[in-house]
């Protein structure tokens, strides 16, 4: 199989050494990557080795083709939002980046590893790809701080205190310090949200995946997560995310992508892809989420 | 003004709640509600409560006032059981169990050793207490249950420290159900837990042995395991080699248990969101660490119920080995009344030891409910 990726060859350079400090800052990682590779701090760092790469991804449930031929890179620090119909593929094509759903054919790189069945690997990229789900997914029978110390304590094998300084920081940067001794079920779906998106960033990972982040919530609830999403987006966070609120889009994205069935059919920056749509697909889509809201 | 509204709404912030009139609520209003809210039902409450009243009076009268507690035994040590007989079932004769209450609980064991099997009964229920408490569930449990464990192997067979050897074969009574019960389900529900996963996993092989195993135990009878384990299975062993009938019979037990404990296990692991396994899987946890800290606390949690259930069960369950001649407390308790002199009093038998059997389950019963409680906290909002 040939590979047409134009950027493929040089992916698997350099990599930037994961920093264990204590410390939350963005700066950290961008002296460390000063440091090694002399790339300049800014938020989509086009120069750098992209975050991720889907290249010619190709995935099928039973005979339904999911995905077809999906081609995408998103550069370090770039935001993407991905939007379109139901059944489109984008939550699928999310879920594969960290194996959620496995594709059958193509590339898929992230951070220069690439996933295949080589479970080291994954690992590896798990460890660097923190996930937000629609339905939240927290732990029941843990406590909001468990919830957020379980991964660091024994998949980056940190210390107890050191994991539960760290949980108690990103509860507070999330706004829900005074939660954390309480159950999930306790919380409000806002809430809820919000803990998932702290036990992901307790990981300190290097990409943020959300997946319709606030399809579950109840209308009052959405601003709270969205403003959370936006304060991890200014902080030059990696994010993908599948939503369809546009205001979120129009105000963090750099870069909307279209999907519909399965494809890949527009992509650009937000003004682009919203205020010009070229294809009859996007067109229609607009057209009926307008009308929607 | 307003000032001064606001103050008087909030001191006084809604009116005093009244008391609601006599005629709705008190054991009144109940008994009017439920037990004669009708003529139909007034008929049935009073008929019920005849019923009940008599078969109390009945009982109460067989067991207490009209029965015997000790009989004169001759000087050739036999029983004189006629006053039991005069009473024809109008009383209870609990002469049998005062008289053999101590071959009901510890069978053929040797008279004079009494205290030994007594002692492991104590330190069984010793032990079901401390792994009860919350406090213990740690490592600190391991040892304590081989220390127990060695301690009663020890008290039960003897040959060591001066007490004299007692062969297997004349154990008997309720530290025979004890031993059997415990160390069922003490294996069998890891064995379980092991079973459930490995039916639930990608790895074929795995899956199919798990499968096999499980429905090729569930298919067959307690009974006809026991028999298997008991006469066939020595067939199969090298010439000279044979493995203690206890011993066989245990790990009868433990397989069937296991197969049944299984299905349990899987029904919760079954009732899990598929998004607690994404969740985790995306936080990079390993398999084992997924299934230990994420999968099984909620699963487990879950079938609490029916895993007791099935516990209740295997702990009668172990009265089946009376088939290949283990004298477990009920079978020690049939074989009591053989003796001529005690013929026809089996029901004050049944009586005595089904009340051990009610006093072990119910403890189980009523400690699920409180662990129950206790585990889904959290569900509470």
């Amino acid at each position: 199989m040939t590979r047409a990726g134009p950027e493929a060859g040089a992916v698997p350079a350099p990599r930037f050494t994961h920093t264990a400090t204590n410390d939350l800052g963005h700066e950290t990682k961008m002296s460390a990557a000063l440091e090694t590779d002399g790339f300049i701090a800014s938020s989509v760092r086009t120069d750098a080795p992209p975050a991720i790469v889907l290249d010619k991804v190709n995935k099928w449930f039973g005979a339904l083709h999911v995905l077809r031929d999906v081609d995408l890179q998103v550069a370090l620090g770039e935001r993407v939002v991905v939007c379109g119909p139901s059944g489109s593929g984008k939550s699928t094509m999310i879920r594969c980046i960290n194996r959620l759903e496995t594709h059958q054919e193509g590339r898929i790189l992230v951070d220069g590893i690439e996933l295949s069945d080589d479970l080291r690997a994954l690992d590896a990229i798990r460890r660097e790809v923190g996930m937000v789900f629609q339905s939240f997914n927290l732990f029941p029978h843990l406590t909001v701080l468990e919830n957020c110390t379980l991964a660091p304590i024994w998949v980056r094998k940190m210390p107890k205190k050191h994991a539960e300084e760290l949980a108690m920081e990103y509860l507070t940067r999330v706004k829900i310090p005074e939660q954390a001794k309480k159950y999930p079920g306790q919380l409000s779906g806002g809430q809820q949200q919000r803990v998932a998106i702290a036990r992901a960033l307790c990981m300190k990972p290097k990409i943020m995946l959300f997946d319709e982040p606030t399809s579950a919530l109840d209308p009052e609830m959405i601003k709270e997560v969205l403003d959370t999403m936006v304060m991890l987006a200014a902080e030059g966070m990696t994010m993908i995310c599948v939503t369809h609120e546009m205001g979120f889009a129009r105000q963090v994205a750099d870069r909307v992508v279209f999907m519909d069935r399965g494809e890949i059919v527009e992509s650009g920056t937000p003004e682009a892809v919203f205020n010009d749509p070229k294809t009859e697909r996007l067109q229609l889509f607009l057209s009926q989420i307008l009308r929607g809201h | 003004m307003s000032d001064i509204t606001l103050n008087v709404a909030s001191a006084n912030p809604e009116a005093t709640p009244r008391s609601a009139p006599i005629t709705v609520v008190g054991p009144v209003a109940w008994m009017r509600e439920n037990l004669f809210s009708g003529w139909l039902s007034t008929a049935v409450t009073l008929v019920l409560a005849y019923v009940v009243i008599r078969s109390v009076v009945g009982f109460v009268d067989w067991a207490f006032i009209n029965a015997i507690w000790w009989v004169p035994v001759d000087a050739r040590g036999v029983a004189q059981t006629q006053a039991c007989r005069a009473l024809e079932g109008s009383g209870a004769c609990w002469a049998v169990v005062t008289e053999k209450h101590r071959f009901m609980l510890f069978g053929t064991y040797p008279y004079e050793q009494h205290w030994r099997p007594a002692i492991v009964c104590l330190l069984f229920i010793g032990l079901y207490i401390v792994s009860a408490l919350k406090r213990f569930w740690n490592w600190r449990l391991i040892p304590i249950w081989a220390v127990t464990l060695t301690a009663i192997g020890v008290l039960m067979w003897g040959g060591v420290f001066g007490l004299p050897y007692v062969p297997q074969e004349r154990w008997g009574g309720l530290p025979i159900t004890l031993i059997l019960a415990t160390f069922g389900l003490a294996f069998a529900f890891p064995l379980s837990i092991l079973v459930a996963l490995g039916r639930r996993s990608n790895l074929p092989a795995i899956k199919v042995l798990c499968v096999v195993y499980v429905e090729l135990i569930r298919g067959v009878p307690l009974i006809s395991l026991l028999f298997m384990a008991s006469v066939m299975f020595p067939l199969f062993l090298p010439e000279g080699m044979n493995i203690d009938k206890l011993l066989r019979a245990q790990i009868a037990i433990i397989l069937f248990a296991g197969a049944y404990l299984a299905e349990v296990v899987r029904a919760g692991l079954q009732s899990l969101d598929k998004g607690q396994y994404e969740a985790a899987d995306a936080m990079g946890l390993s398999y084992w660490q997924k299934t230990g800290f994420i999968i099984l606390p909620q699963a487990l949690r879950m079938v609490i119920p029916p895993l007791v259930n099935t516990f209740i069960g295997f702990f009668k369950d172990t009265s089946l080995v009376l088939i290949i001649g283990i004298f477990d407390l009920l079978t020690a308790g049939k074989t009591a009344i053989v003796e001529p002199a005690w013929q026809g009093f089996g029901v004050e038998v049944y009586v005595f030891v089904g009340l051990i059997y009610l006093v072990f389950c119910f403890a189980m019963s009523k400690y699920s409910q409180g662990l129950e409680a206790e585990l889904n906290r959290h569900r509470r909002r």
